[in-house]
């Protein structure tokens, strides 16, 4: 098991050191030059000099790109070329904001969508079955923000069961140790802050859990369906094994090995979809922050911003490995 | 047998529901099988032998019912018993042994706690003494070192340690019935024999019933006291094994037996103990064979005594990468310093289990791979040299065909274009020639020019492996080498592409070296052996010494696995 | 195993396709042909086929059908920073927030969207097979390389990829249409590669290499051919995810050119300061979009079932 990680985390290192060198030829590649990148878009020719010669623009690729890792193991990501608050502060303020909402939706997703798909499956071809098959297809074909426009309006605008920008009411006063809200107000006791957090987190994390629901289903769905026929449950059947236990430790337990991995790959979907619902909720996370640099095209911010997420990612993904190894005893090794 | 049977099977019929209607999978299906009793249900696939025993156990497909007839067991009709009393009488009065041993165990839990699940859920023991019992019975069905393998997961597994986990899981709460559906087809020979052996020292201890469903008449014959022979989902001959081995009643029990290989190399060896030539000879197929039977053909190429080609100190190592990520390669010998000729216009088998390295020997010889170390030289010409042209008058010269004649066909092609395709790569003639050299492929091999427009999907098993012979022999080929070429066929269908491969060699002058498992067709169709075991040539000589007097113990128990090696058969005539 | 109750008869070994019946039109079907039966007895499929059909019906036509051109504000003196008109005999959807007729620009949508939807998933078909049958195909470190370059791209979440490459290129559709294509392509690639492996390994493959076929015609002629299958389903998937990605990259303002433009998300993007005012405006082409993905959904996974072997029997 040790291994598996040490080795998984291993792999890690070429990835990052490929990205970087993207990223780093990116900001080159950018309309403009890399001056673009610190001064915008708007920048007179004389301050693109001036930028090239301070920070070596000129100097051959190789050693730019050792300049620039320099800084970053360093710790210095650059700064916003919009606000001048450096990248890395930015993206700590806000982390938080966006990993409460992706993991509330991946909770949403993966607590409704494998018992979905679990029942669907030991009804296959009934009336919930061919519900939740069609429901499912509508889900994975709604473009996230078009169904977060949905929710705001029918259920922040129209009925005003839930408030429908922000994180907090502008009026609640609190306090954050941590930054996740929720989290805060349950630490500090101050309950109604952490009450209104969690409404202030339903529709977004229902609009940002929709899409990966629909997908956990389906392949929850079609993989117990698979399983119910292998011939290692028909043979748990026939030395006598009782309906729950059958269910529970064959089925089930062997359902979910392509589930762990559908998982994986939802965090790519998730955070992807956090740019555009945190976009319409007016949500302060590291999607909205990023969206605005996407809009006014703040490529500091972009570089780093994608490096800090793929490495989120690429972690998250280790994390699903390793728990694949933990499911399927044919992974692990020895 | 007297008493009451345990098991009776009363004109039932299983039907399945499918898109295109119902299809009856058995019909009128009557047997007995008595307390303590062994009996077999025989039959090629589609006979409806495998769905019998399902419907006993009450585990058909979810299309499937018993749609007429009953099941008695224990004078209970099983087929008129709600499913909850069914699934009560599975695992503790029927157990069963299934087919695969590789995808019959659940591949995320410890092999001993599937034993203990199976004890718990049947209210035979709990917890801790459920634990020592699933040892017991691992150790009871023959699984050396069970405490710590009982920890293992399958996949650490070797086939024949699952098929014996398989064995105690079945025998685990001690039914008076168990159901082996083909329990070691899966399996080498020799494991085969030691499993089986295994199975039986238990079921007599037991007394357990056993109904046993196999393909192998031998088998059969060799295990059950009472044969049930299914053709088409209805029974066409039952009877005592013996009786019905010496003297079968319905003409598809005596093709079965004819077309048998366990029971074909038996009838050869007895032949030759009494002396009768001509009986053995009817089995016989490989066009000369040594002392005593030589009344059949001999063929164009026969008399002459050159080799085609020769295999000298072949090895082949292959670089296994290893797990980790800075872990080295590791070196895997596959074949080590093979050697053997093949004359022109004979048959050399090649023997050996899986793993042997027989299929790395024949790659090498197709130049699909090189050799790692010696040479191969056919003609004359050493192969896998960098001359192209050289390449391509030996791929004219040498021929394959494989084990599954559903992978070896492009799905993509009709037959016409897979027949067609080689004389177009080597530039045969005009389309009109092309044309008629590939109806006159159909006719050798015996197939209608009608099917030439279809797909290899519209084919039977038996069909797309003389379609594959054709393709195989379209450029006139010296060498054809048959991988397995004959095991995925029933054996009716097997005999039949046997014949097939026989005749074309007399014809043609044909030389084959054949690649087989299965020692009971090489005695038939072979001139000459090499038994293969881990990568060497333990043995080789021509097919009646190596059958007749083996020099090496790893070739003794390959023989004495065939299944059927002591029955009595009558061979007069 | 229960027995196939279909398989052949032992005594005459004769044809007896699995499962189905031995209608006369079953004999010489290809597997594509085979197919294409079974997608017509699929309601999925058919639903998704009109689905799709309608829509590339409208975006061809949309000169005919659209009342107004693409860029007209026919209501502009009728909108108030208050309220914009609804549905009237004049605007049968109502205005827009610059005064466009809203039927219109959904039409004229419609065209904007499924162009930016093929093109990117031509880009993404292309470059990926390119890249696929380069790794398939040779193997060794070309294989090695192109993997690397695949899993590089796949460890940044898609929407991300998109974005820094329409950043490079600039704000326009052309960056839309490029940087969805180019997220495309690793996945492409990734599936043709693997589906040529398996097919690498199958007999038929040694049995044309045995006949002496060059390795280039084994490949072309055997291997590809056989291991399209599983790559054309996912490039009909892949067309409803192209379109909804373009209607996200158009949403965050990738996609240039003037607020007023035609194109599904860009007006999805606009409609949200109008939430309030007029819904309409962001269901309507939000609406569109999801229509359009389901067609395409649908007839994928209709595709994907009837090229599976394993449920071609029932």
């Amino acid at each position: 098991m040790t291994r598996l990680i040490l080795q998984r985390l291993g792999l890690l290192i070429p990835t990052l050191l490929g990205l970087s060198i993207l990223l780093f030829l990116w900001v080159r590649a950018l309309p403009g030059g890399p001056a673009t990148a610190l001064l915008g878009e708007r920048a007179t020719p004389e301050a693109v000099e001036r930028i090239n010669e301070l920070y070596g623009f000129s100097r051959p690729l190789h050693e730019q790109y050792l300049a620039w890792m320099g800084q970053l193991l360093q710790g210095n990501f650059g700064a916003s070329t919009r606000t001048q608050q450096p990248v890395l502060e930015e993206f700590f303020a806000r982390f938080p904001a966006t990993i409460e909402l992706t993991v509330v939706a991946l909770v949403i997703a993966v607590g409704i969508g494998i018992p979905l798909g679990y029942v669907a499956a030991r009804h296959q071809g009934r009336f919930l079955d061919q519900t939740t098959v069609v429901a499912s297809l509508i889900g994975v074909t709604i473009p996230v923000f078009a169904l977060a426009f949905l929710l705001k309006y029918v259920f922040a605008v129209q009925l005003g069961w839930f408030p429908s920008a922000g994180r907090l009411d502008p009026s609640m006063v609190a306090t954050h140790p941590t930054g996740f809200y929720v989290l805060d107000g349950i630490l500090t006791r101050e309950w109604d802050a952490a009450w209104n957090a969690l409404t202030h987190l339903v529709l977004p994390a229902i609009a940002l859990g929709s899409i990966p629901l629909a997908i956990i289903a389906r392949i929850t769905r079609a993989s117990v369906i698979e399983v119910q026929g292998a011939d290692y449950v028909r043979t748990a059947r026939a030395k006598g094994l009782r309906p729950p236990r059958l269910r529970r430790r064959v089925v089930l337990r062997n359902a979910m090995l392509p589930v762990a991995t559908t998982i994986g790959l939802q965090v790519g979907l998730l955070l992807s979809g956090a740019v555009l619902t945190e976009t319409v909720f007016a949500f302060n996370g590291i999607g909205s922050y990023l969206a605005n640099a996407i809009f006014n095209l703040d490529y500091a911010v972009l570089q780093a911003f994608i490096l800090f997420i793929a490495i989120a990612y690429t972690l998250v993904n280790l994390a699903v490995d390793v728990s694949y190894g933990l499911i399927d005893p044919r992974m692990r090794v020895r | 047998m007297t008493g009451s049977p345990l098991l009776s099977l009363r004109d039932v019929e299983v039907t399945f529901t499918t898109e295109a209607g119902s299809l009856p999978a058995a019909r009128g299906v009557s047997f007995d099988v008595h307390p303590g009793e062994t009996v077999a249900i025989v039959g090629e696939s589609g006979s409806g032998k495998s769905t019998t025993a399902a419907a006993v156990i009450g585990l058909l497909a979810e299309n499937g019912a018993v749609t007429r007839g009953q099941i008695l067991f224990d004078g209970q009709d099983l087929a008129a018993l709600p499913h909850s009393a069914t699934s009560r009488l599975r695992g503790s009065d029927i157990g069963m042994v299934p087919q695969d041993p590789m995808s019959n165990l659940n591949p995320v839990m410890r092999v001993g706690d599937q034993i203990v699940e199976a004890l718990e859920d049947n209210g035979v023991a709990r917890g801790a003494a459920a634990r020592r019992r699933a040892v017991e019975l691992l150790e009871e069905a023959g699984l050396p070192d069970a405490e710590r393998r009982a920890r293992q997961y399958p996949h650490e597994f070797s086939g024949g340690m699952r098929q014996r986990a398989l064995i105690a899981m079945g025998l685990s709460c001690r039914p008076r019935l168990l159901i082996a559906d083909e329990p070691t087809s899966a399996l080498d020979v020799t494991v085969q024999r030691v499993i089986l052996d295994r199975l039986d020292e238990l079921t007599a201890e037991l007394g357990t019933a056993v109904l046993l469903i196999t393909h192998d008449l031998g088998l059969a014959a060799e295990r059950a006291s009472r044969i049930v022979v299914m053709y088409g989902g209805e029974v066409v001959e039952t009877g005592p094994a013996l009786e019905l081995l010496r003297d079968p009643q319905h003409e598809y029990t005596q093709r079965l037996l004819a077309a048998a290989p366990s029971l074909a190399s038996r009838r050869i060896q007895l032949a030759k103990v009494t002396g009768l030539a001509a009986v053995a000879a009817r089995d016989l197929l490989s066009v000369s064979h040594g002392d005593g039977v030589d009344a059949a053909t001999e063929g164009a190429g026969g008399t002459r005594t050159d080799s085609i080609i020769e295999v000298s100190g072949v090895s082949k190592v292959f670089q296994l990468r290893g797990k980790g990520l800075f872990s080295r390669t590791e070196a895997f010998t596959a074949v080590d310093d093979v050697s053997f000729v093949i004359p022109r216009g004979r048959t050399v088998a090649i023997v050996g289990e899986s793993g042997s390295g027989k299929s790395t020997v024949a790659r090498m010889m197709l130049d699909l791979i090189p050799p790692t170390s010696g040479s191969i030289t056919f003609n004359g010409e050493r192969v896998g040299g960098a001359n192209r042209a050289a390449e391509v008058r030996f791929r004219r010269q040498v021929q394959p065909i494989f084990q599954d004649p559903y992978a070896s066909l492009d799905p993509l092609y009709s037959i016409y274009r897979t027949i067609e395709e080689p004389l177009r790569a080597h530039d045969f003639g005009t389309a009109a020639q092309r044309r008629e050299r590939v109806h006159e492929l159909m006719d050798d091999v015996a197939l209608s020019p009608t099917l030439l427009r279809r797909y290899p999907a519209e084919l039977s098993g038996g069909q797309r492996q003389r379609v594959a012979i054709a393709r195989a022999l379209a450029l006139n080929p010296d060498l054809v080498v048959c991988d397995e070429a004959v095991s995925a066929l029933d054996v009716i269908v097997q005999s039949q592409i046997l014949r097939l491969l026989a005749d074309l060699q007399s014809r043609l002058g044909l030389s084959y070296l054949f690649i087989s498992h299965d020692l009971a067709v090489v005695r038939q169709i072979a001139d000459h052996v090499c038994v293969m075991q881990d990568g060497r040539i333990v043995e080789q000589g021509t097919a009646d010494d190596v059958f007749d007097q083996p020099q090496t113990p790893y070739t003794q128990m390959l023989l004495d696995a065939i299944p059927g090696a002591g029955l009595e058969l009558g061979v007069a005539s | 195993m229960t027995g196939d109750p279909s398989a052949q008869s032992a005594l005459t070994d004769t044809v007896v396709p699995s499962g189905r019946t031995n209608k006369a039109d079953d004999v010489g079907a290809s597997q594509w042909r085979v197919a294409m039966r079974r997608l017509r007895r699929n309601p999925g499929a058919i639903i998704g086929a009109v689905i799709v059909l309608v829509f590339v019906l409208v975006a061809l036509l949309a000169p005919v059908l659209a009342p107004f051109p693409a860029e007209a504000l026919p209501g502009r003196a009728e909108i108030r920073p208050t309220f914009i008109p609804g549905p009237s005999d004049a605007y049968p959807l109502g205005l827009d927030r610059y005064g466009g007729d809203l039927l219109s620009k959904l039409i004229w949508g419609a065209r904007a969207s499924l162009l930016i939807g093929v093109l990117s998933t031509v880009i993404g078909l292309l470059g990926g097979m390119l890249l696929g049958l380069l790794a398939g195909a040779f193997g060794g470190w070309i294989d090695t390389a192109v993997m690397r370059l695949v899993d590089l791209m796949l460890s940044v979440p898609s929407l991300l990829l998109a974005v820094s490459i329409a950043a490079v290129i600039g704000q326009s559709p052309r960056a839309i249409v490029i940087a969805i294509g180019v997220v495309q392509i690793p996945i492409f690639a990734r599936l043709l590669r693997g589906s040529m492996l398996a097919q690498r390994g199958l007999d038929y493959v040694l049995a044309a290499s045995s006949l002496g076929l060059s390795r280039r015609t084994v490949t072309m002629s055997h291997v590809l051919p056989n291991s399209l299958g599983p790559v054309i389903v996912q490039a009909t998937l892949m067309l409803a995810t192209a379109v909804i990605e373009a209607a996200g990259l158009s949403f965050l303002g990738l996609g240039g050119g003037a607020p007023t433009t035609a194109e599904w998300g860009r007006m999805l993007a606009q409609a949200q300061n109008e939430l309030e005012v007029a819904p309409r405006l962001a269901f309507l082409p939000g609406a569109c979009i999801a229509i359009t993905a389901l067609g395409f959904t649908l007839f994928g996974e209709a595709l994907r079932e009837a090229l599976d072997p394993k449920t071609r029997k029932r």
